[in-house]
């Protein structure tokens, strides 16, 4: 079970959390100018890499706050935790 | 009264002065305390445990702990059995009712051995090749396979025991107890960290508890119990023993199962828990974890009495057991030389000791002879004679690439052979931490390479066999873990042992085979190493594969004594070298896990703990039916003496269009919503717009997801300029939460809005009926009731009954209704003043059933019922809720795709049965043609139908391709079996233009 540092509480087991997917996926708009391929692209197309992955949790049985956090999907090591709004860190070597 | 005829008068560590009596398989036999099952029964003579699993041939104990792959057993009886307990792990106490699990009718005449004597019918992949066809012969297959595998039987009573489950952080996790653990445990415990040392057994100490040597110059045993001394005293230091570190997650997680009851009498469990799981966060973890030893691959090796050379040498010195009157030891490594003269020391005739090495380590060789036992070097037992107990071993010579046999045989009589093929490093946690194994040749046998975690491991774990370097690692392990924590300095003193000079093992995989009996791999799953040579010319030469087709390491003891054994004679087959075939995945647990201990506390009730409105005890007195609505108790229907369901829904469904009904709407979600952008929010989320809403007014809305498809409804009301109380549905409260936390947190969050759940604030009574408002005056004398003062979908403050309510003049039943809500400390006072008052309109309580009806009579649509994930508001015919002004809301560009737009997709309709007293099944399917041949094209389904006692007759919601332009056809609706024929309409039945629900 993942250990993950919530911005807001300090280190909290994985199941007071919710992933809610890849981070920093901008919602393409005005809605009349986005054409069906972007819009499905918004909707259903994730990077999934193998390495570093920028997601975002939310402390759902804590402060209920949403975070980002930069994960290695092959060993699970959190990279780095960081607020929403905020850029990535630079240099995330997993 | 009975002898333990192979039970030596002094040594061990059991307690001669107290007896315990026990059964197995009926018969009634003593043992003392520190016994296990499997020491108590070898005390006794006992070998004869089993059947095996697939040949039915006889088994005896291999060992004498967890690796122990035949003697299982089930334990106790009623609710309290447990099947596949290994009698090497369960402690014997008084009273103890042990079974065989796998043999029918019984262990010494078993049917089942019809299957060893036609063994060729059950090769590698038996169950693949024979039971395939025809498919619906397998219920017959598999009647008797089961019956014939058994492998033990599941209580069918639910479990008595309690259990419990704890969570603890440490600095440095030790798991396993023997030289190195305790080491490690020392030196990070007198730096000053907090330790937990975990061990499986009921005594910490590991192989010193069976073996001898000295440590700091003093007996290792009594080095022993003062280091458990020592650690005792320390108060960061939690020894626990009993406990089986089963499982190595993420970020250092792990899982210790300790058995806090199991080896008491059930009378003495009373009041306690039988098992506790640890759920331990650790900054470090050490593991030390030991080895398994291996045995060697020889016809007839499975026979009763083989068994390995450490579980003999144990049974000898922990157990002070013969356990047998004449043994033969074989070897291929140096370990087993101190286990012949163990054996011969406590009083078991050890007639020879063959080593399949030409060269033997000569100072061990020569205390063997001195002792009187011969050794025969380059030699091997090709083969044990015998039946439910082996009576001699074959001997010949090895030639020199270990593949041929040479010179004559020797047949020794014997009822023990004790067999050590080198050492297999217990890896299984370092391997679930995700670390990396290598193959080592020297020890052959995988050893940890490549951490993933903040792990180490030490001693033989590791693959360091010699006790002065086991010491040492250890040491140095606990000092540099606790150091790390901020302890200490990193450095630890390191018990003293004398260090030995190893001879390498000699790997000979299958000991070649004299030309006659089965050679078993996997004893547990009755795998030879016949089966994985045919495996490997069938083509499963991955190790994966070659598992899942031969079955081998599968079982309750995942292989632990024969992986290495299969993988290697795999290797043989197809001709590559060891590391490149690989191993298994080892996962958790490490030894089985019982249900009960991982469920702990949260059964019952508190598995999923009911959530109750203010007026439920009203409710259970009334005699209510329950229905569970997300985690919510909800009055179903509240049936009148001997009213059947629909007797009651029909009853109640008149009350409201007639008179006068009562329900309790306390579930429904609410949300308080506030902020100088809480407009905002909402027109950003319902598909219609808010800005234009009047403080004291209602609106109906809908939530979309991005793709265009309903998600939630409901009825939200402007308190004030920035204030809104918005309901959601009774399942859909946190999700819509949630959903709106989302919104606000990662794409408006400069937006000021503020959302507090009030869902358990408020007690909410609907009354609803002609007669709601006469009701409504009499008990609430300061709002002004008529129609034009307080129109529908408005809301007003005031008092009903004397208590301070906030009323929603809303329906979803279609009559005029008023929801009243009240904080919830009122809501069963407000509920027994309605009751009182509404008698004279014999007021009806109602529950989610005839609110179905009732909503459903009207065309109201429940999301979730109507709705599956894939609805559209145009969908259900409410393209009027959609603000085409609107430059966005979520589920806008969705709903602009093109396919939501097409005439032919699955619209809201109602349906009217032919037969009018049938009342459709909910989801049975709508057929284009009824004559079609299967499979049938299918055009829709029923998502509602129900008995309407106003209409006198039944109806039905459905979605059905281009619905909207079919009203008036009659379409084939079909399920189980059964095709009924139904008009469709436009769905609603009653009050269509909404003059009674605004009246
Ligand atoms: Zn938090």
């Amino acid at each position: 079970m993942l250990l993950i540092a919530c911005p807001f509480c300090g280190p909290r087991d994985e199941t007071e959390f919710r992933c809610g997917g890849e981070s920093h996926i901008a919602r393409p708009g005005p809605a009349e100018t986005v054409s069906d391929e972007r819009w499905g692209d918004y909707l259903f197309n994730r990077a999934n890499p193998k390495g570093v992955h920028l997601e975002r949790w939310l402390h759902g049985h804590g402060c209920g706050q949403w975070f980002n956090v930069a994960r290695d999907t092959v060993s699970h090591r959190v990279l780095a935790v960081y607020r929403m709004g905020d850029p990535p860190p630079k240099d995330l070597t997993p | 009264m009975t002898a333990q005829s192979h039970r030596n008068p002094t040594g061990g560590r059991i307690d001669r002065a107290r007896t315990l009596g026990f059964t197995f398989n009926g018969r009634y036999y003593e043992g003392h305390p520190g016994d296990t099952l499997a020491s108590a029964l070898l005390a006794n003579g006992v070998h004869l445990v089993g059947r095996s699993f697939k040949y039915h041939r006889p088994r005896g104990i291999v060992g004498s702990g967890a690796e122990e792959p035949n003697a299982l057993v089930q334990l106790g009886q009623g609710a309290l059995t447990e099947p596949n307990v290994r009698a090497t792990q369960a402690e014997l106490h008084d009273g103890l009712a042990a079974a065989s699990v796998n043999c029918w009718p019984g262990v010494r005449w078993d049917i089942g051995a019809i299957n060893g004597l036609l063994g060729g019918l059950f090769p590698a992949g038996f169950y693949y090749k024979t039971f395939m066809w025809p498919a619906r012969a397998w219920r017959a297959y598999e009647w008797f396979i089961r019956r014939a595998a058994g492998l033990g039987l599941a209580p069918r009573e639910p479990d008595p025991e309690r259990y419990d489950g704890t969570h603890a952080h440490c600095d440095v996790l030790v798991a396993g107890g023997g030289p190195a653990g305790l080491a490690a445990a020392l030196a990070a415990g007198r730096a000053g960290g907090r330790v937990i040392l975990a061990d499986e057994q009921a005594e910490i100490g590991g192989s010193l508890l069976a073996g001898g040597g000295t440590i700091d110059g003093r007996p290792a045993r009594a080095w022993l119990d003062d280091a458990t001394a020592e650690l005792a005293g320390m108060a960061e230091v939690r020894v626990l023993p009993r406990a089986t570190v089963f499982g190595y997650y993420d970020h250092n997680y792990l899982g210790i199962a300790e058995r806090l009851a199991d080896h008491l009498p059930p009378a003495e469990r009373a009041g306690r828990a039988r098992q506790r799981v640890w759920k331990v966060r650790a900054g470090r973890v050490v593991l030390a974890t030991g080895a398994i030893e291996r045995p060697l691959v020889f016809d007839g090796n499975d026979r009763p009495g083989v068994m390995l050379a450490t579980a003999a040498q144990a049974y000898a010195n922990r157990w002070a057991v013969r356990v047998g009157d004449r043994a033969v030891v074989v070897t291929n490594n140096d370990s087993a030389y101190q286990t012949a003269l163990d054996l011969s020391e406590s009083g078991v005739a050890v007639a020879l000791l063959a080593d399949l090495r030409a060269e033997v380590p000569a100072a061990l060789a020569q205390r063997l002879s001195r002792a009187g036992i011969e050794v025969a070097a380059g030699s091997a037992v090709v083969d044990a004679a015998g039946g439910t107990r082996v009576t001699s071993a074959e001997i010949r010579r090895l030639g020199a690439d270990g593949t041929t046999l040479e010179g004559p045989a020797r047949h020794v009589p014997c009822d023990v052979i004790a067999v050590s093929g080198g050492w297999s490093p217990a890896v299984h946690l370092f391997s679930q931490s995700g670390g990396r194994l290598r193959w080592d040749e020297a020890i052959a046998g995988f050893v940890p390479d490549i951490s993933r975690q903040a792990e180490v491991s030490v001693g033989a774990a590791r693959g360091t066999f010699d006790l002065a370097a086991a010491l040492a690692e250890g040491a140095r392990a606990g000092a540099a873990a606790a150091h790390a924590a901020g302890f200490g300095d990193g450095t630890a003193t390191a018990p003293a042992a004398n260090a030995r000079e190893v001879i390498a093992p000699r790997p000979v995989w299958r000991v070649p085979s004299a030309g006659r009996g089965k050679a078993f791999v996997d004893i547990q799953n009755d795998v030879t190493a016949a089966d994985i040579a045919l495996a490997a010319r069938e083509g499963y030469s991955a190790v994966e594969h070659l598992k899942r087709y031969t079955t081998t390491g599968m079982g309750t003891d995942q292989g632990k004594t024969s992986n290495v054994n299969a993988l290697a004679i795999l290797a043989h087959a197809t001709g590559t070298a060891i590391p490149a075939v690989g191993t298994t995945t080892f996962r958790p647990p490490y030894t089985p896990v019982t249900f009960g201990a991982l469920a702990g506390r949260t059964v019952g009730p508190l598995f999923d703990p009911a959530r109750l409105t203010a007026m439920h005890p009203w409710h259970v007195q009334a005699g209510t039916r329950f229905e569970d609505v997300g985690q919510w108790k909800r009055p179903w229907y509240y049936p009148r003496g001997s009213e059947t369901l629909h007797q009651a829904v029909a009853r109640e469904c008149r009350a409201v269009r007639t008179s006068l009904g009562i329900m309790d709407a306390s579930t429904l979600g609410k949300i308080d919503i506030q902020g100088p952008d809480a407009a905002k929010l909402l027109d950003l989320v319902y598909t219609n717009a808010w800005g234009g809403l009047e403080v004291g007014r209602c609106r109906y809305g809908l939530m979309l997801k991005e793709d265009g498809m309903v998600f939630d409804d409901g009825v939200t009301a402007r308190l004030g300029p920035q204030h809104f109380h918005m309901t959601t549905t009774t399942g859909g409260a946190a999700r819509v939460m949630a959903w709106l936390e989302e919104w606000l947190q990662t794409e408006r969050p400069h937006w000021r809005v503020y959302l507090t759940s009030v869902t358990t604030q408020w007690a909410v009574a609907a009354i609803a009926g002609p007669n709601a408002r006469r009701l409504m005056a009499e008990l609430c004398p300061n709002i002004a009731l008529d129609a034009i003062d307080f129109p529908f979908m408005a809301w007003r403050d005031g008092t009903v009954a004397g208590i301070a309510a906030r009323v929603f003049r809303v329906s979803f039943s279609g009559e005029s209704a008023f929801e009243i809500n009240v904080p919830s400390s009122q809501g069963m006072a407000l509920w027994q003043a309605l009751m009182t008052a509404g008698a004279k309109y014999d007021i009806t309580p109602y529950g989610t059933e005839a609110m179905h009806v009732l909503r459903a009579e009207k065309g109201f649509v429940i999301v979730g019922q109507e709705t599956d994930g894939t609805v559209t508001p145009g969908d259900l015919g409410m393209d009027w809720i959609v603000g085409k002004k609107k430059p966005d809301f979520v589920g806008r560009r969705g709903l602009a795709r093109a396919d939501c737009k097409r005439p032919d997709r699955k619209q809201l309709v109602g349906l009217l049965p032919q037969d009018p007293k049938e009342v459709l099944v909910e989801g049975a399917q709508i057929m284009a043609d009824a004559a079609a041949p299967p499979p049938v094209p299918m055009e829709g389904h029923v998502t509602s139908s129900y008995w309407s006692a106003t209409l006198s007759r039944s109806f039905a919601l459905a979605l059905l391709k281009g619905g909207r332009a079919r009203h008036g056809q009659t379409v084939p609706v079909h399920a189980y079996g059964k095709t009924s024929w139904a008009q469709v309409t436009e769905p609603i039945f009653y009050d269509k233009e909404g003059e009674k629900l605004r009246g």
